[in-house]
């Protein structure tokens, strides 16, 4: 059972990532969680928002980035979508492997996955990525 | 208020940036990128990081730590991190960074490192 959902629009802009992780930390704090839950979640939305904003709309104007965050009796849902191409997360490199250590990008989906629970991706055939990530309570 | 704040100090020949903050994509990655190509500008070279107040940094923060770090070696100078929060440690050691930089606890010790 659902117990609130929120949903938001928001900007293809750099402002919009710490807007969207004031709007998950007045969430969280309204639902009650861990601190390092919440640490967890601020991250993981900063790092699925500015991916939607670079690399999904390429910061166009004209696209938005929704974020829908869901709270339930057992985990929080935070849901980005993008309207961009699209891409296929089994071929981002792992950023931990040595030859990528000293790379100055490609580290915020090893983020995600790291501090969220679950994390999965929807390539829409129409156009948009969506990222779903889930921390358990 | 800045997202980040640096004020810079001279130790000897070891240019200390005093920071605290946030490093995040945007307004605080850009400030240290622009401290770190006014240093290696001037000929400071030698450059220890004082990072006790940075409460917070993103994938993009600790790719321009990155790129600080690999910009200052390759002019044949150093880069050192001095004070590291216990979240800024746990996220340089889960990327593996926390064995590219070269970390101290103490001021003291982390200047004399430089000589």
């Amino acid at each position: 059972m659902t117990v609130e959902t929120t949903d938001f629009s928001l900007p293809s802009s750099i402002e919009a990532v710490a807007t969207a992780a004031a709007v998950v930390a007045e969430f969280v704090s309204r639902n009650g969680v861990s601190e390092e839950a919440a640490f967890g979640m601020d991250m993981a939305v900063r790092e699925a928002v500015t991916n939607a904003v670079l690399h999904g709309n390429k910061q166009d104007e004209n696209k938005a980035v929704d974020l829908t965050l869901k709270s339930s009796p057992d985990a929080f849902e935070i849901i980005v979508h993008d309207q961009g191409p699209g891409f296929n997360p089994s071929e981002v490199p792992d950023p931990t492997e040595d030859e990528n250590i000293l790379k100055t990008s490609g580290r915020g989906i090893f983020f995600m996955r790291t501090f969220m629970d679950e994390v999965d991706w929807l390539i829409r055939p129409e156009g948009g990525t969506t990222v779903r990530m889930l921390k358990r309570r | 208020m800045a997202e980040l704040n640096i004020a810079e100090r001279q130790a000897g020949d070891v240019t200390v940036l005093d920071m605290s903050g946030k490093i995040t994509i945007g307004e605080g990655s850009v400030a240290l990128r622009t401290a770190i190509r006014r240093l290696l500008e001037e000929g400071k070279k030698r450059i220890l990081l004082n990072l006790a107040g940075v409460g917070y940094i993103d994938s993009s923060g600790i790719g321009e730590l990155v790129s600080s770090y690999t910009a200052i070696n390759k002019d044949g100078g150093q880069l050192k991190l001095l004070n590291l929060t216990q979240k800024l440690q746990d996220l340089l050691t889960i990327t593996k960074l926390l064995t590219v930089f070269d970390v101290y606890e103490g001021e003291a010790e982390a200047l004399n490192s430089f000589k």
